[in-house]
């Protein structure tokens, strides 16, 4: 029978496969063990694996993060949930001041192998701090890694591949999509490299740069554009930090278009980084000025604003037109 | 005016814990039970105590079963880090040296606490736990290299299960909780042992780590080295609390105050909650009541915010000065003896300064190849950069 997941099936598969081959892996958060988390992410591990090793917690972001530190340095791989992404503050001295630090501070002698797992992105129609894309925040600080994955194959490779990591993970899963689509996963193990994008769909017209919930938006709006005789190259980046540089620079050379789709507000964003490395890389391929297509300099809306917020297959197709046309 | 019984009194106890008196009220009023706790806590001549400013025992039967040859060690290291910090602040004042945390005062506390842990042990500090590095084997060389500058100084040797020095204020306790927790999955018995300031008692940090430690019964001594300054705020700033020992009440841990610059009550009650710690019996808060006879950091100027008459008062319970009484007293030191070993001594961290001092530049690969195992090209391309850079080409 295939195996056919969703993103959180995906997830939950790759926590049980990596707990079964690897004792030390343990996992850990808010709600996360009895419950099998808000989302259901680790439905059923608990049962498998014992209070041990599947175990709930006081809610207290920075302990959660912060005790997963002397976990990893005593011989364990933590696997924990930070609720959501907005809940994920408290826990930013932890992450910040140790988990990015600790190799570097003890130039080798002590390594992090751990992951910090957190639903983020809108589209779920939340409450206020439920919605957010900070992953910028995160991938500015050098020592931990930003990965987010598009797809049920993709979530389950890179968490495999970041569970086995030596170094620590940021692992941003994009709620809006969690049971979106479901899609034929390998059973076994597998690894998707930490740090390498994948070209979602060839084009030769404009290169769009994007990731999370945000590729099947960008490929709705691909859709629309090539109605219209545009084509489009794809590249869903899946690690923040450190970005794989080489692969949308490329493709901008062949192109000589760029565009970036994030769901984060538009100033100081990934994006930004993005345009600067074609600046820096490709400049001289340029037959347009890179553009950006992102949420708002604003506050994430509640719900009843926040179709406004995201970018729209529409809006983006628009953007493709107008820079192709430029 | 009409009166209304609202609750009525059904059980009064009278406790006397480690570091208060404590009187729990409970009442009833229908099926609802309500319990009151007062805390009155013992003073400051009531704090546990073994060895006194005299360098007399008054707690004999506490006194803890140690040969000649472990007294001697004991005072050998308070000596040793107080000569150190001596030697170090006068290399900064000379512009040898960066800002340094000294410990003057906190021997005991540092020294007695430690040497209650066994080989296996963790021990997680913050930064002002340079006695506590001596007994627990980081070599000096590191200890100075790390205040020189550089970040070799961090690396520990093998088998030296130490962390980093930690510097944002109660952060370090997390990680020491999480070295329990582990254990307790693990099934090791090892212990840990991690310090923490009075001022690192207002940190949601500090509460956190506690409670975590005490829900999942992780074997891990809290010690707060409570020196009565936090740079320049006092103790009754940070809470409202008589004491800090008494916050262990709420995490429902055994919680105990302790003469801090009594290396016989310190190691004592390490001891004896090491001990519970490593047969499954949790964590504990320890308060060891000190005193910081020098500044915060060489940046800061203590004669800003407190009298000299109180240090004065304080240079009176000086640790090391009241060991040295007790073992004068039972003719295992002589004053000759003494002037020879802190001669020893200091010739020993000059030596050792003399190994790093104009030789521990950071090498610039460094900078770059410790973020993770195998660095990014984006970093490559940086290092590449800047070596261009140095190398005039480029």
């Amino acid at each position: 029978m295939a195996n056919v997941l969703n993103i959180v099936q995906a997830i939950n598969q790759a926590l049980e496969i990596e707990m079964e081959n690897d004792p030390t892996v343990v996992v850990y958060g808010e709600d996360v063990g009895l419950e099998g988390g808000v989302f259901r992410v680790t439905a059923g591990l608990q049962k498998k694996f014992g209070k041990d090793r599947v175990f709930d917690t006081p809610l207290a972001e920075s302990a959660i993060v912060g005790t997963a530190v002397g976990m990893a340095i005593n011989g364990l791989k933590p696997v924990v949930e930070l609720q959501f992404m907005g809940f994920s503050y408290p826990a930013f001295n932890q992450i910040i001041s140790h988990v990015a630090r600790m190799r570097n501070r003890s130039r080798g002698r002590y390594n992090l192998p751990m992951v910090i797992r957190a639903p983020y992105g809108g589209g779920i129609r939340a409450l206020e701090h439920h919605s957010e894309s900070t992953e910028a925040i995160y991938a500015h600080i050098p020592g931990i890694k930003v990965v987010i994955p598009s797809t049920p194959y993709d979530a389950k490779g890179l968490l495999i591949a970041a569970i086995r990591d030596p170094d620590p993970v940021l692992f941003l899963e994009p709620k809006r999509i969690y049971r979106a689509f479901k899609q034929e996963v390998p059973e076994e193990a597998y690894e998707l490299p930490i740090g390498k994008a994948k070209i979602v769909e060839e084009g030769e017209d404009v290169t769009i740069i994007t990731w999370g919930a945000m590729v099947r938006d960008v490929q709705k709006a691909s859709e629309m554009v090539k109605e219209k005789g545009i084509y489009p190259e794809i590249i869903d980046l899946r690690t923040i930090s450190p970005m794989d540089r080489e692969t949308f620079v490329e493709s901008v050379k062949k192109t000589g278009r760029a565009i970036v789709v994030h769901e984060a507000p538009k100033s100081f964003g990934a994006g930004a980084e993005i345009i600067a490395v074609i600046n820096e890389k490709a400049f001289l391929y340029l037959e347009a000025p890179p553009t950006r297509i992102t949420g708002f300099d604003t506050t994430f809306p509640l719900p009843r604003g926040e179709k406004h917020y995201i970018p729209s297959p529409e809006r983006i197709a628009k953007t493709i037109e107008d820079v192709v046309k430029f | 005016m009409s009166m209304r019984l609202i609750w009525e009194i059904r059980e009064i106890y009278i406790i006397q814990n480690d570091n208060c008196y404590q009187l729990q009220i409970f009442l009833i009023r229908g099926g609802n039970l309500m319990r009151f706790d007062i805390i009155k806590p013992i003073s400051e001549d009531q704090h546990y105590r073994i060895l006194d400013i005299d360098g007399k025992i008054i707690n004999e039967k506490d006194l803890p079963n140690l040969t000649d040859e472990q007294l001697l060690y004991l005072y050998r290291t308070m000596l040793f880090s107080r000569t150190i910090d001596e030697k170090v602040l006068s290399y900064q004042r000379q512009g040898r040296m960066l800002t340094y945390a000294p410990n003057i005062g906190q021997e005991a506390a540092q020294v007695g606490s430690a040497y209650a842990m066994e080989k296996d042990d963790w021990l997680v500090p913050a930064f002002r736990e340079l006695g506590a590095w001596l007994v627990r084997g980081v070599p000096l060389k590191n200890i100075l290299l790390y205040w020189y500058g550089n970040e070799w100084g961090s690396h520990f040797p093998e088998g030296v299960k130490v962390l980093p020095i930690s510097v944002p204020i109660s952060s370090q306790l997390q990680h020491a909780a999480g070295i329990g927790i582990a254990n307790n999955i693990k099934g090791e018995k090892n212990v840990v042992v991690t310090y923490v300031g009075d001022g690192g008692t207002s940190e949601g940090d500090f509460h956190e780590a506690i409670n975590f430690a005490a829900v999942f019964n992780a074997p891990v001594i809290f010690i707060i080295q409570n020196n009565q300054y936090a740079i320049s705020t006092r103790r009754a700033i940070q809470t409202k609390s008589e004491t800090l020992a008494q916050k262990a009440i709420a995490y429902g841990i055994p919680g105990i105050l302790v003469d801090g610059n009594d290396i016989f009550a310190m190691y004592s009650a390490t001891k004896e909650a090491i001990d519970r710690a490593r047969n499954g019996g949790g964590p504990t808060l320890i308060e060891a009541y000190t005193y910081r006879l020098g500044s915060h950091t060489t940046s800061d100027d203590p004669t800003l915010y407190r009298e000299n008459e109180e240090v004065e008062q304080w240079k009176k319970k000086d640790p090391i000065l009241r060991f040295k009484k007790y073992l004068l007293s039972k003719n295992l030191i002589t004053e000759e003896w003494d002037d020879n070993l802190k001669e020893e001594l200091e010739k020993i961290v000059t030596t050792t300064f003399e190994e790093i001092e104009n030789k521990s530049d950071t090498e610039i690969d460094d900078i770059f190849k410790y973020h993770y195992e195998k660095m990014p090209p984006q970093l490559e391309e940086q290092l590449k950069e800047y070596k261009e850079f140095l190398e005039g080409g480029k």
